[in-house]
């Protein structure tokens, strides 16, 4: 068996791809590593009592605040001398980074941390049951934002966190997909090269909460990425930098696989719609490969 | 060395010389007195310690969590809506059983806003696992503050422990303080040291997901701890003793209850004014006399029996409610005489000072003229009636 700081035996749904990115982060962070894990599935599947998945110092606090106890972890490694030896993480879903933990991060890159945040983007709150968080897609079908007679589900596009994050001035913040395993490791490496506050938000399928197959969950992640649903790329100093997406797909594609969007399959103008974002996503990042 | 002294900068001071590495704080009356003096004495290199400026008290909180799980002695104070936010992080540090050290100026609650003095703050947070320590003096909140850290660190203990010292009256007033020399601390409190800590040589998980099958246990062992914390807060205090000569805290205190028959209980400073009250009422020939409770959390359920047990009557002057119950205090003085049964004294609530209205003689007076008449579960005193209107009759 390979080597691992994220032990299997962790009780995550088949095909979780918060368990893939959380592995594959831990793994490119390597052992001289601490790490600050909000309330959410990870916490809740890889840390059930006595038993952990975890190969490294590890503490869960609370569901908002990961980026406080970081920092508080950084401002201690500070005083004993040992930061520069030592990555942080700070690690969350997409509810306790966006929503609620929004505070606590904005606080934290604007105190200049040496802390690299992780976002597991599943794109609802999937611990309490699929409730819309502010990282919801526009007409998804969650819990909290059914599609019904009047509704077709979500009705607000997804916050833009990357930005809000590189809004802070913050020296790297970049987006990535479990679907690109290798993209993931490039950048959880260059972010730890890096001093100070970094923002990585991962792009990871929810087979129970999008209502696809467990085993597409890679198909799924690379068909976000590739119709342009799912922006990738850097934020250098500031710079924009995009992954070009070589063949672009329609986005029906991508919504035909999974439940959450199967409300929108017999509407051509909600889909519509959907394209129109992916078609702004791509001219914004420019995400397009020259032919 | 004596000096005449503000309480926040008494504080201050003396946390400086508990050395802590790690200090994070947000900024709210009566509290800020104490960090900005803090955040000045690093500043000026005074000592060597961390200070994260956050941007809440909920963050504060989290951050000398994350800096107390590094193993490092971490500092935060606040007072009132400050610590109801942080309420959650203040569970949680307990739980954890991480030994950070608060202050808490103790100051009224919203809704209506106010800064001044009383002790609802607190009591949002009574149940969270922490020790909760009350000072009636500013002599006696620097020694609180000494005592905590050992307290807190001691491995038998591994709880957070918060020193109560009311907002305004110990905050801001001045009283000469005999301060510990910074040797006499180093020597009372040596460095910390602790294998619980997030540790890249020795990692462990700490904040785990505790089904129906393990979390009663844990909690339970809180409890536990704290019933151990009641002997460990007397010998904490008699080597406090023995290091700094004089006499400090403990578990509770007693003025004139040798022969007394109608006896005060309260907490923090009013216990200053009741001290008064009882001279003026010896003078009298009245046998009053006042039990001060100083650990709250631990309550000192045999102390405070054996301190009582043969008074007549017992007035528990609250400075907090739980509305729609009782004072707080009362409340728990009430269970723990309730096992005297027969012998129980007769038991009177009351509630004063709430949003700093002044706690005079007169309103301790007042108290001992009720005693003898009808029993009473949570007198409101010092009401202005004139503005009662209907609510009163
Ligand atoms: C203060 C607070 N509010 C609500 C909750 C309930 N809660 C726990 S996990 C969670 C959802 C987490 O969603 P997300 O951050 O997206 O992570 P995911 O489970 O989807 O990985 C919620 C709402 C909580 N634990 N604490
Ligand atoms: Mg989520």
């Amino acid at each position: 068996m390979v080597e691992t700081l994220f032990k299997p035996g962790h009780t995550a749904c088949a095909g979780c791809g918060q368990a893939i990115g959380a592995r594959l982060v831990i793994d490119t962070a390597g052992k001289n590593t601490i790490i600050a894990n909000n309330t959410g599935c990870l916490e809740v599947f890889s840390t059930k009592y006595p038993e952990s998945s975890w190969g490294v110092p590890w503490i869960h606090s609370l569901f908002e605040n990961c980026a406080a106890v970081a920092s508080g972890i950084e401002a201690g490694l500070r005083f004993l001398g040992k930061k520069d030896s030592i990555n942080i993480i700070a690690q969350a879903g997409d509810g306790g980074t966006a929503d609620i933990g929004l505070q606590a991060i904005s606080g934290m890159f604007e105190r200049g941390h040496d802390v690299l945040y992780v976002c597991y983007d599943n794109e609802a709150y999937m611990n309490t049951g699929i409730q819309r968080s502010g990282l919801t897609p526009t007409l998804t079908d969650t819990t909290t934002s059914p599609s019904g007679t009047g509704s077709e589900g979500n009705p607000r596009p997804k916050k833009p966190m990357p930005e809000i994050a590189a809004a802070h001035g913050i020296p790297y913040v970049a987006t990535a997909s479990v679907g690109y395993p290798q993209d993931v490791q490039k950048k959880v490496k260059k972010a730890l090269s890096i001093k100070g506050p970094k923002y990585l938000q991962i792009h990871v399928p929810c087979p129970l909460g999008w209502r696809h197959e467990p085993g597409l969950t890679f198909d799924v992640a690379k068909l976000a990425v590739e119709t342009g649903l799912y922006p990738i790329f850097e934020y250098e100093n500031g710079q924009m930098i995009p992954r070009k997406i070589a063949k672009i797909k329609p986005v029906e594609e991508y919504l035909k696989v999974q439940g959450r969007f199967r409300h929108l399959i017999k509407n051509p103008e909600a889909i519509k719609k959907v394209q129109a974002i992916a078609d702004a996503n791509i001219q914004k990042y420019n995400l397009k490969a020259e032919a | 060395m004596k000096n005449f002294i503000e309480g926040s900068h008494a504080v201050a001071e003396i946390v400086k010389k508990c050395r802590p590495g790690v200090i994070s704080a947000y900024p709210i009356t009566p509290q800020t007195h104490i960090v900005e003096d803090l955040a000045k004495m690093i500043a000026d290199k005074e000592f060597e310690a961390q200070f994260v400026n956050v941007e809440s008290e909920h963050s504060a909180a989290s951050v000398v969590l994350g800096a107390e799980a590094t193993g490092v002695r971490s500092y935060t104070a606040t007072s009132s809506q400050g610590l109801l936010l942080m309420a959650e992080v203040v569970f949680n540090i307990a739980g954890l059983r991480l030994p950070v050290v608060m202050t808490t100026a103790n100051r009224a609650v919203s809704a209506p806003i106010n800064i001044w003095n009383d002790q609802q703050d607190v009591m949002a947070v009574r149940d969270s696992g922490w020790v909760l320590l009350f000072a009636e003096s500013i002599q006696e909140t620097v020694d609180l503050h000494v005592q905590a850290y050992r307290l807190a660190e001691d491995p038998r203990v591994m709880l957070p422990v918060m020193v109560n010292m009311d907002g305004f009256i110990l905050t801001h007033g001045m009283e000469v303080v005999d301060m510990p020399a910074q040797e006499e601390v180093d020597k009372f409190l040596p460095a910390y040291k602790t294998a619980y800590k997030l540790d890249v040589d020795d990692p462990k998980t700490m904040g785990f997901l505790a089904d129906p099958d393990y979390y009663m246990e844990i909690r339970y062992m809180v409890q536990e701890t704290h019933r151990e914390i009641l002997k460990i807060i007397p010998e904490v205090a008699s080597e406090f003793k023995k290091a700094f000569k004089r006499e400090s805290a403990g578990l509770i205190e007693g003025y004139c209850l040798e022969d007394a028959e109608q006896i005060f209980v309260a907490m923090g400073s009013v216990c200053g004014t009741i001290r008064d009250a009882v001279d003026e009422l010896r003078k009298k020939g009245k046998k009053a006399g006042m039990l001060k409770v100083i650990s709250y959390r631990p309550f000192p359920k045999e102390a405070i029996i054996a301190a009582l047990s043969k008074a007549k009557e017992v007035a528990v002057v609250d400075k907090s409610i739980s509305l729609g119950g009782f004072g707080p205090l009362y409340t728990d003085l009430s269970s723990a005489l309730s096992s005297l049964g027969p012998r129980m004294p007769k038991m009177s609530g009351f509630v004063v000072g709430l949003g700093g209205r002044d706690i005079t003689l007169m309103t301790i007076s007042e108290v001992y003229e009720k005693l003898s008449s009808k029993q009473t579960d949570c007198a409101f005193l010092g009401l202005r009636q004139e503005l009662l209107g209907g609510v009163n009759g």
